[in-house]
């Protein structure tokens, strides 16, 4: 590994930095009634609103459906990413500094797990909020479920769910690609 | 179909032909067999779409302000300024009762007459707007932001506030003038017909915060017992000034139709505001026992406060020389209108048959060489011919107000003859007439009161409405015209039925409002001492024979919605709280029985209703907004039990 390779590694590194504060996900919701849009971005500390409010909100109109309400600070994953997040980028720069091949292939196996793990978390995720619905709820429509796409659109009564990555995700693939195309040039090399 | 078109045109030929028979007119009436076509493509807003004007309208009797859109004439919202409101709960809810507080005690309504936008160097700023009470002497802040009324101040010494709310050019001051000279003692017992000696008129200086909006007395000016009719501020040149018509200088107090109708000139006062605020500050002012209200809205509490001044500042032009003038003007002048220059006075002599314009400055000329042909009380009276630079011919019968379009023409409204008359700031000559349906008051032009006019349409504000819609019985409700006055003749482009009697009106470029226009409340900046934040903190108190409901609104429920343990004799106050955080997500509450109203909530805001049931029994409460697909879920119970009764205060929501 080159001087010239470890730098692009630690760029790798920092490209994941940015996540700390812009969203990898956006669920957006179009009704009749929501001429403004409303919807929320998902970070990987945080659930927030495209607008300041549009959480409350979801959760009011979710009440009906018997979904349970969205509290930031009871979803697990939102604790547990940021340490994730600083270890990959901490033992991406370490990588970078010692110039191990096959560590950096340990990185990038790891990284491809975490990734499936936390598509199939994620779903799970949305699973549970749009099966789990409270039995009392007063709209109660037979065989209706109400789970987000995982990406894509799917109309959902009254309202039109679309799920797409944003540009957090966007770094994360980036990040990976990068780090592996300096894996492969170097397999290339020796 | 031809026939009745060509009848038609005859008679209208006929009726025109009468008119300017009448006013010896040499300018010909324009047909008023417009282009329809072309005139619904100017005034089409497409659903959807959003017009380029907000048009605020005074309510007149109704002391409401209306707003509009223009071109399309949509109306957008009635804003409860003066009157109590059942709609909304205005007036009827606890927290908006202080606004309407004088020092005569709860005025439930009045008479609103001239809304004034707010003005950042000359031209409208879109901040706030300002509208005088005729009736109890008072001037309404309403904020546009959320386009609410925000603040009333009354105005003491004052009988009917007429000349009023006209901001300077950078809104230093809002102004207040009596139409009613009265003694100004409030408490001052004497014969009416000792009218000269104990009569007086007042200029009332209100002082605006820039950063808030909060008004303040500053200061009066004590004037001989005229009628003070309008005002304007001047802009540019003579934006230190201040000008009023008088009418009645006769000092009559009795049918005043004739009485005061003898002299062939009244005055135009001229009143050097900035100058007069340096008097006051050296201290010429007197300082004079009164008594006067002054009602703010607290945001953060969202609630009315009211505050009782006891004394105020009053100048008298003996002791404040070079402040104010006279200038002879025919005859009982109404309107008073300052060109964009800021250089033409414009006068609409309601019983003069021409309309004079003075020049500003000539009548700095005028004052530097002293060209005086009379004092009164200390107010030097200008020679007619030093000040005046035109005087329009053939303008029809009864002129009242004037606004311009920036491109060198004023309009000016004429009441007998029902009619706009088009004339040149240069010539003085009329150049274009339209018919106004009918008998006109104000008329409009969006910017037309500014230094920078938009000079393309034009609002007429008629008294009567007679065939020109589907009658509705002996009494209809007053029009409105939209002109367009891009072209060199003036042609009609709607005619639409509007609320309470508009006097005059206000426009402003749409994209100065709407960017600031709230969505909702904030929940986390809202410091009500009764407000319910959280579901989780409904409850019941009981205080003596108080009892407090901090009920929370969020669709579809009330929380509490079961309330037990009021007795008959208990005052109860439901403090509610909309807990919606979304925009136009607005709740109501209604209570049966109620003896004041239902009240509306818009998202984040805390009302509160006051209730005394007076017999025992089971009271249903609800909803009164749709707010949701559950609305007609939206309800509860409140059970009353008879005086002395020992049913302990229990309350709930669902049983779960
Ligand atoms: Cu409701």
């Amino acid at each position: 590994m080159n001087i010239r390779q470890k730098l692009l590694l630690v760029v790798a590194a920092l490209m994941l930095l940015p996540l700390y504060y812009i969203p990898f996900w956006s669920i957006s919701m179009t009704a009749p009634q929501y001429p403004e849009g409303i919807g929320m971005y998902i970070h990987i500390n945080d659930v927030r609103g495209h607008n300041q409010h549009d959480i409350q909100s979801i959760n009011t109109l979710n009440h009906y459906i018997g979904m349970k309400e969205i509290h930031v600070d009871e979803i697990p994953e939102l604790k547990i990413m940021p340490y994730i997040f600083a270890f990959m980028i901490g033992s991406l720069i370490l990588i970078a500094l010692i110039g191990n091949q096959k560590l950096l292939l340990g990185w990038l196996i790891l990284f491809v797990i975490l990734s499936i793990a936390g598509i199939v978390d994620y779903y799970l995720w949305g699973y549970d909020y749009g099966h789990n619905l409270d039995p009392d709820a007063p709209i109660k429509v037979p065989g209706m479920s109400y789970q987000p796409p995982l990406i894509g659109t799917k109309q959902l009564l009254n309202i039109r769910a679309s799920s797409y990555p944003t540009w957090g995700s966007a770094l994360m693939v980036g990040s990976f690609m990068l780090s592996a195309l300096i894996y492969y040039n170097n397999k290339k090399k020796s | 179909m031809k026939s009745i078109i060509s009848i038609k045109s005859a008679l209208i030929g006929i009726g025109l032909l009468t008119v300017s028979l009448l006013v010896l007119t040499g300018c010909p009436g324009q047909s008023n067999l417009m282009d329809t076509r072309d005139a619904a493509q100017k005034t089409y807003v497409a659903p959807g779409d959003y017009d380029e004007f907000y048009a605020f309208l005074s309510g007149g009797y109704s002391g409401q302000l209306s707003v509009w859109g223009l071109p399309s004439a949509r109306l957008f919202k009635v804003i409860p300024v003066f009157s109590q409101d059942p709609e909304s709960g205005y007036g009827y809810y606890e927290e908006s009762k202080s606004m309407l507080q004088t020092s005569y005690g709860f005025i439930p309504w009045d008479d609103s007459h001239h809304p004034h936008l707010s003005q950042t160097g000359g031209i409208a700023d879109g901040r706030w707007i300002f509208i005088n009470a005729n009736n109890t002497p008072r001037i309404a802040r309403i904020d546009l932001e959320t386009f609410e009324t925000v603040e009333i101040i009354e105005i003491p010494n004052t009988g009917g506030n007429h000349g009023s709310s006209f901001v300077t050019e950078n809104t230093e001051y809002v102004v207040g003038a009596t139409r009613f000279s009265i003694p100004f003692d409030p408490e001052l017992d004497v014969p009416i017909d000792s009218y000269k000696e104990n009569f007086r008129g007042a200029l009332s200086l209100i002082k605006v915060d820039q950063d808030t909006g909060q008004m303040e007395l500053d200061f009066q000016i004590v004037v001989p017992p005229y009628n003070y009719d309008l005002a304007r501020s001047g802009k540019g040149i003579s934006s230190d000034w201040y000008f009023f018509t008088t009418y009645n200088t006769e000092e009559a107090h009795t049918l005043l139709e004739i009485n005061a109708s003898r002299n062939d000139k009244d005055f135009v006062a001229a009143l050097n505001w900035r100058k007069a605020a340096e008097y006051v500050r050296e201290g010429r002012a007197e300082l004079m026992s009164t008594e006067y209200y002054h009602n703010y809205y607290d945001k953060s509490q969202s609630m009315a406060i009211s505050t009782v001044k006891d004394e105020v500042l009053v100048l008298d032009p003996k002791d404040a020389p070079g402040i104010l003038y006279y200038l002879p003007t025919p005859k009982s002048p109404h309107g008073v209108d300052i060109d964009p220059t800021g250089e033409y006075i414009v006068a609409g002599g309601k019983l003069a048959t021409v309309i004079p314009v003075h020049s500003f400055s000539r009548m700095l000329e005028a004052i530097e060489n002293e060209r005086f042909i009379d004092e009164i009380d200390g107010i030097p009276v200008i020679d007619y011919d030093a000040t005046i630079i035109g005087e329009v011919e053939n303008p029809g019968l009864g002129p009242l107000h004037t606004e311009f379009d920036g491109k060198g023409y004023a309009y000016t409204s004429v009441y007998i003859s029902s009619e706009i008359v088009k004339w040149s700031l240069e010539t003085f000559e009329v150049v274009d007439r339209i018919d106004a349906y009918y008998s006109i008051g104000h008329l409009m032009i969006p910017g037309g009161d500014t230094v920078d006019p938009y000079g393309k349409y034009m609002i007429g504000l008629t008294k009567t409405a007679k065939d020109r819609y589907l009658p509705v019985g002996p009494k209809q409700n007053h029009p409105a015209q939209l002109y367009d006055i891009s072209g060199d003749r003036m042609q009609l482009l709607l005619d639409f039925p509007t609320i309470g009697e508009p006097h005059y009106a206000q426009a402003i470029s749409a994209e100065k409002v709407k960017p600031n226009a709230a969505r909702i409340y904030q929940l986390e900046d809202n410091n009500h001492p009764h407000a319910t934040k959280s579901v989780s903190d409904a409850r019941v108190v009981r205080e003596g024979d108080v009892v407090r409901v901090y009920m929370t609104n969020i669709r579809s429920n009330f929380r509490p919605d079961n309330i037990e343990g009021i007795h008959v004799g208990d005052t109860v106050y439901f403090h509610l709280t909309n807990l919606e955080q979304e925009w136009d997500v607005v709740h109501g509450f209604a209570i049966k029985g109620a003896q004041n109203a239902e009240v509306l909530l818009a998202p984040g805001q805390t009302k509160t209703i006051k209730w005394e049931p007076n017999r025992p029994g089971i009271y249903p409460f609800y909803c009164t907004a749709f707010c949701s697909a559950l609305h007609q879920e939206m309800q509860g119970y409140v059970r009353v039990s008879p005086a002395g009764a020992n049913t302990p205060i229990t309350y709930r929501t669902g049983t779960r």
